[in-house]
């Protein structure tokens, strides 16, 4: 009698949940030709540790839009390739997803260099990238969108804060590629346009992968044994992280004396350390997993889910791609299509929510506004915000810190141009960008 | 790891069961009824002060550093914490040393009900609490009601500059040390009188010396007569480090009269001299420190490539999977049996030379035997192979790194002279040579040794003794392989571990090999140990970018020179 009863019951809850089911997904399910979009990050190779996470969130975010109801009623279908951490198969990957799978928009590369390597393909092609890492700036073009932070936005308030706190000697350490260099160059020249002294100021590059550390830290701890307050600005990439903060462990030199302030070390890199000897040391970025809005804990919460994993961590990429596959899908609900030079002109002005309690907006020159935030790295592996910009700092494509690029301006929505000269009053155009 | 959740100071789940409402679910629900909090907050700090202050001492005047304490609870600005800082340190009390020790660690709270303030540890889901001041227990909380009071490194530093005057007289000969280091850096005039005390009160001598160092350096900031700081630039100079001589050159711009000058003068060259002579000792530290990682990489590869002559591009993925053999012992370890991580490397260490022999005697009789002779396409193979096993260790392990952490044993450093020497450079390069001298008794004194050896000096004639020589082959490409997975597990302890991992060791370890001769365990010795101290004297002149590049060239130009490495094999079985 009674398991017949609660047969009867849970056939009528059955139906209802069906029923409900039926309804809301009657109103939500997109229907029509999918939308691709291509994500393309290296599943395989050296960057692989970096940009599988950032694959797995946009298939996250992808696959929320079409819970959403998708794009203009139809749904959206993510195209994923590898291009195994190799710049030219960048190129070639990035011709593929255009030309064969007719992808609207692209999502993807991390390191300059493959960005690099595609661009001539977006622009001949004339599709749209949304690139989603802190970068070296200097540049803008019409076919990339640029979602995370130029040096404006990162570099220059790290070493605000840092002279807030003191410091007047400078390390700036750096892996030897394009992004450190320009980096540095753009910062050598502000601290000196703030009156640093040239011999406080060390710049020192190490190969990729370095990992015997010794005689680097130990120069590091020489040149901070003048009684002057030292900090080391590090533009270190990826792997080489892990060996050199733990070499700065072995040798004894704590956040307190020595900090060092990281530009590519975030949430995810940390997860390979044991933290307790770094606490205190800083990095820079536009958004913490630790910063606490109910959007970001829902996205946390939402990403949790999706990995089936309550330990992955979130970071600073992952954000930027949030904000720029938002802000891509936004635009083209205005433009009312997906047609690369529609959505291109549409994107500029667009308003997104970050998940740092802003509203970051679509600037003409391809970048956006972002608050800056710096942390300091936990003994949980995560960081503590110590300071926070007042308001959204706006990206800034060309340096203001360096003479050849002061006079550039870009804006791709009043002078059609990523590179307007303002003293000579014309745009350089392709032949200066190749230089 | 665990519980990242207390990041996140909101209640995720708005609706808990009615009947049972927590405490964060309460706080939530009381949001908008600001006059219920206010009773609420009442009724809790009531509650609760009511042990709290049962055991505050009696007095609670101003200048009580209990009651001063108190004041980070609550929100505040860094500015503020600070005040209270140097309020605390104001009372010149010693016992106010242990809630600022806690607060430089992190481990200070405020309890969001009534802002009283506690050292807290984690335990699980909840806080134990300790009194600030006496340190007695306290009652536990849960987590959502304990805020942490917010540090930063300007705070740290205030601490311990607190710390120090405070702790000049501490019983314990390591604190007073601490404070007496953090003096000498800190060169604050005002603390001459109570150094002076201080050192005539001290019984340790490491102490004193250090207080006496301290001394001076604060005598060399203050306005005494220059007689008084040439005197004291003297226990400078028998200091002899850099911090001293940025304090002696100051003193030597800064002299007036030309006695004081030359003492300045003499004593900035005697630390000098001191200085470059520890300088060059470093650098041969180093440079053997690099060589034993470098030998430890090349070691295994001596035996595949130098002795059977196969050109293994898989050898650095050998390396990485002793890594990551030693990753999943210390995470079975951790979770299984925390008792035993001290020991969690040397469990790691058969473990690791099994999973990698293994592998190598899989990858020897399932590709290689049939490529002998033909190197080309054994070099094309074995890199077929090292893109596999990355790929895979990439699938099942994910392709960011992996934490392995440092056994006690293996972490921190000791000095000698000026010289930082870390313990775990010291254990590799101990290893190193224990696994060399190892490698060199089974080729020389095991019959596996023999037979291996008799095979790659002759092999026709080794068959035709009896040997079975496709067992050796692959009994030789186990052993080197096994000894890279060996490797791999000291190589954990410095680098990351990540399917990366062997990329950044093969180039090196086949330089190593050839540099030092082909065939010749004792070349691969030298050669490595050559290799690691020479790039690390040009490190310094001509940075690691450039120094690599230097040694790369240099190693071009002596195998122009003798094609055979360091030490060639000779005799007739050479070109057999």
């Amino acid at each position: 009698m009674t398991s017949s009863l609660t047969w009867l019951r849970n056939l009528a809850a059955a139906a209802t949940i069906g029923s409900t089911m039926a309804t809301s997904a009657m109103a939500q399910t997109p229907s029509g030709e999918p939308i691709k979009v291509g994500i393309l990050h290296s599943l395989s190779g050296t960057m692989a540790i970096s940009e599988t996470t950032l694959k797995d969130a946009m298939l996250m975010l992808i696959e929320e839009q079409n819970k959403k109801g998708g794009v203009l009623g139809r749904p959206l279908e993510a195209v994923v390739v590898d291009p195994a951490s190799d710049w030219p198969l960048f190129a070639e990957k990035a011709r593929e997803l255009i030309s064969q799978d007719e992808v609207a928009a692209v999502f993807g590369c991390w390191t300059s260099v493959s960005r690099k390597s595609v661009l001539p393909v977006f622009k001949e092609l004339n599709s749209i990238l949304f690139y989603p890492v802190q970068y070296e700036g200097e540049e803008s073009e019409r076919n990339v969108f640029y979602t995370g932070a130029a040096p404006n936005q990162q570099a220059i308030p790290a070493v605000d804060y840092l002279m807030d706190e003191g410091v007047e000697r400078w390390v700036l350490e750096g892996t030897d590629y394009v992004y450190p260099r320009t980096t540095n160059k753009i910062l050598e020249q502000y601290l000196k346009d703030k009156g640093v002294a040239a011999e406080d100021i060390i710049v020192n590059y190490t190969p990729f992968g370095f990992s015997d550390w010794q005689t680097e830290v130990a120069k590091i701890k020489e040149f901070g044994s003048t009684g002057k307050k030292t900090a080391v600005v590090s533009t270190i990439n990826g792997d080489a992280n892990v060996p050199f903060y733990k070499e700065l462990a072995n040798q004894g030199i704590e956040a307190t004396d020595i900090p060092v302030v990281a530009f590519s070390v975030g949430e995810e890199e940390l997860a390979g350390i044991d933290t307790g000897p770094l606490v205190g040391h800083l990095a820079a970025w536009n958004y913490f997993q630790s910063v606490d809005t109910p959007e970001n804990e829902d996205f946390i919460a939402k990403w949790h889910e999706f990995t089936g994993n309550d330990e992955r961590v979130t970071n600073d990429p992952m954000e930027a791609h949030y904000i720029g596959f938002n802000m891509w899908v936004k635009a083209v609900e205005k433009a009312g299509t997906t047609d690369a030079d529609a959505v291109i002109d549409a994107l500029p002005g667009i308003e997104q929510a970050n998940l740092t309690g802003g509203t970051s907006v679509m600037l003409p020159n391809h970048h956006i506004t972002k608050p800056v935030l710096i942390g300091e790295i936990n003994d949980e592996g995560q960081f503590d915000v110590v300071s926070e910009t007042d308001d959204l700092v706006p990206g800034d494509a060309w340096s203001d810190f360096l003479p050849e690029s002061k006079k550039l301006k870009a804006d791709w929505v009043e002078l059609k141009c990523g590179n307007y000269d303002t003293e000579a009053g014309k745009c350089l155009g392709e032949t200066a960008a190749a230089q | 790891m665990i519980g990242r959740s207390a990041l996140f100071k909101r209640p995720t789940s708005l609706a808990g069961p009615p009947d049972k409402p927590t405490d964060r679910g309460l706080a939530f629900m009381i949001r908008p009824m600001p006059w219920l909090l206010a009773l609420l907050a009442l009724l809790f700090g009531s509650l609760l002060s009511a042990p709290a202050t049962a055991q505050e001492p009696a007095t609670t005047a101003s200048g009580d550093p209990a009651a001063i304490v108190q004041k980070f609870g609550g929100k505040q600005s860094y500015d503020e914490t600070e005040a209270v800082i140097s309020e605390l340190a104001g009372t010149g009390d010693p016992a106010v040393a242990r809630p600022l020790r806690a607060l430089r660690d992190g481990d200070l709270y405020w309890r969001e009900g009534d802002q009283a303030v506690f050292i807290a540890t984690r335990d699980g889901d909840e806080y134990d609490l300790l009194d600030p001041m006496t340190g007695e227990t306290a009652g536990t909380a849960p987590r959502g009601e304990m805020e942490k009071v917010r540090v930063k490194n300007s705070i740290r530093n205030a601490v311990t500059l607190a710390l120090g005057s405070l702790t000049l007289r501490s019983d314990n000969p390591a604190q007073r040390l601490r404070a007496a280091q953090t003096l000498f850096s800190e060169a604050d005039p005002e603390m001459i009188a109570p150094l002076t005390e201080a050192i005539a009160a001290e019984e340790d001598p490491a102490v004193k010396t250090a207080m006496a160092e301290a001394r001076a350096s604060a005598i060399l900031a203050s306005d005494a007569p220059e007689a008084e700081k040439a005197e004291e630039a003297r226990i400078l100079a028998a200091r002899g480090d850099r911090e001293a001589l940025a304090m002696l050159s100051r003193f030597a711009d800064s002299a007036q009269t030309p006695e004081a000058r030359s003492a300045a003068l003499s004593a900035i060259a005697q630390v000098e001299n001191n200085i470059a002579f520890w300088n060059q000792a470093q650098n041969v530290w180093y440079g053997l420190s690099l060589g034993s990682v470098l030998l430890l990489a090349a070691i295994g590869l001596a035996i595949t490539f130098g002795v059977m002559g196969v050109i293994n591009m898989a050898h650095g993925e050998m390396v990485m999977l002793g890594a990551y053999t030693t990753f999943v012992v210390q995470e079975f370890i951790r979770t299984n049996v925390p008792g035993l991580f001290e020991w969690s490397l040397a469990i790691a260490l058969p473990l690791a030379f099994l999973v990698s022999g293994l592998v190598g005697l899989v990858m020897e009789r399932g590709l290689i035997r049939f490529l002998y002779g033909r190197p080309l396409e054994t070099l094309l193979a074995t890199f077929g192979v090292s893109l596999i096993l990355q790929q895979a260790v990439r699938t099942i392990f994910g392709p960011t790194n992996r934490e392995v952490g440092n056994p006690d044993w293996m972490s921190g450093a000791f000095e000698v002279g000026l010289m930082q020497v870390t313990w775990n450079r010291l254990w590799i390069i101990v290893f190193a040579i224990i696994v060399f001298v190892a490698l060199l008794a089974v080729l020389n004194k095991t019959s596996l040794g023999l037979q291996m050896r008799a095979v790659t000096q002759n092999r026709r004639m080794a068959s035709a003794m009896g040997i079975r020589t496709p067992w050796v082959d692959a009994m030789t490409f186990a052993l080197g392989s096994g000894i890279a997975g060996i490797a791999g597990v000291a190589l954990s302890q410095i680098d990351n571990v990540s399917p990366n991992l062997g990329q950044g060791y093969i180039i090196d370890s086949f330089m190593v090999v050839v540099f030092g001769g082909v065939g010749n365990l004792w070349g691969t010795l030298v050669g490595a140990m050559t290799l690691g101290v020479v790039n690390k004297f040009l490190e310094p002149f001509a940075g690691a970018v450039l120094g690599k590049i230097v040694v790369l060239v240099l190693i071009i130009l002596f195998i122009q020179k003798r094609p055979r490495g360091l030490f060639a094999q000779k005799g007739r079985f050479v070109d057999a």
